[in-house]
């Protein structure tokens, strides 16, 4: 881990690994979704809509997997000063929002027909529009520190941190309060789900986790790019200007 | 009187949104990589 914190290495790793995660990433969710939509059986109570899960589940896991990034590079940032870490957290922030954007859009199409409500206040659903919120915050003040200049700023690593206080709300929301939201059906070892469901499930979230993991790469890529295209030309232009000057 | 809904419909408009999102967010990704890397390579040849 901390040799992959050297850039040139990283670059090294990344080129080949970023379209492998994107290309693999994008066959096996869309055979996952295409079996979850045409071969998976519907479900007794549920009917037809059951088939939003292969969607849902995966979106609702990389929501919060981003989170878990952008804490665990924060914390790297924070105790080891990794010059890629700030850089990795970045790069996790819009993909961990688009898919919990995904997963609470998702979510409500499904619990109109489900539970007869688009959305209920409750702990699991709650929690997880704060995670969309506490994205775009997190994403609001990189922004706001880069262009203040401060790229090695500690807010959005401290940020970070305290962000991941709403992994565990999240998780445990639905045994700790009483929520119109389903237990967990996937614990450690154990799982509630027929294999019907669950093999067409498995496979999507292993699609999505390498396309997710292929779009942290290529925005890390970029974020690099344009770092290193901003160096050379401010010292190009500060050789220029020395050059220039009369004395 | 009971509401009558297509469960398909709310299926489709699922996969519709979910699967847009993902595809142009990886689009968007891959494309701002590329630019990002032809700067650079443009700014070491200047």
């Amino acid at each position: 881990m901390h040799g992959l914190a050297n850039p040139a290495r990283f670059l090294r790793l990344a080129r080949w690994l970023t379209p492998t995660c994107l290309v693999a990433g994008l066959v096996l969710a869309t055979a996952a979704l295409a079996w979850g939509l045409f071969v998976a059986p519907a479900e007794q109570l549920q009917g037809e809509t059951v088939r939003i899960m292969y969607l849902h589940v995966p979106s609702a896991w990389l929501g919060m997997a981003g989170w878990m990034g952008i804490a665990g590079a924060s914390f790297a940032e924070l105790v080891w000063r990794h010059p890629l870490a700030g850089i990795a957290a970045r790069a996790c922030a819009v993909p961990g929002a688009v898919f919990t954007a995904v997963c609470l859009a998702t979510g409500s199409i499904w619990g109109r027909p489900a539970w007869g409500t688009w959305w209920v206040w409750d702990g699991r659903l709650t929690s997880m529009l704060v995670l969309l919120f506490l994205y775009l915050g997190w994403i609001a003040l990189s922004r706001a520190s880069e262009d203040a200049g401060q790229g090695q700023s500690a807010a959005p690593a401290i940020f970070g941190l305290l962000g991941a206080i709403n992994i565990p709300i999240i998780h445990y929301s639905v045994l700790w309060w009483k929520t119109q939201h389903q237990p967990p059906s996937i614990t450690a070892g154990q799982s509630a789900i027929a294999g019907d469901f669950l093999w067409p499930l498995m496979i999507a979230m292993l699609g999505f986790t390498l396309i997710f993991g292929g779009v942290v790469l290529a925005r890390m890529r970029a974020i690099l790019a344009d770092q290193q295209a901003e160096a050379r030309l401010r010292r190009k232009a500060l050789d220029a200007g020395n050059f220039e000057a009369p004395f | 009187m009971r509401e009558v809904v297509d469960a398909w419909t709310f299926v489709i408009v699922a996969y519709g949104l979910g699967v847009g999102a993902t595809l142009g967010m990886v689009a968007w990704s891959w494309t701002a990589m590329r630019r990002a890397e032809k700067r650079r390579d443009a700014s070491r040849k200047r």
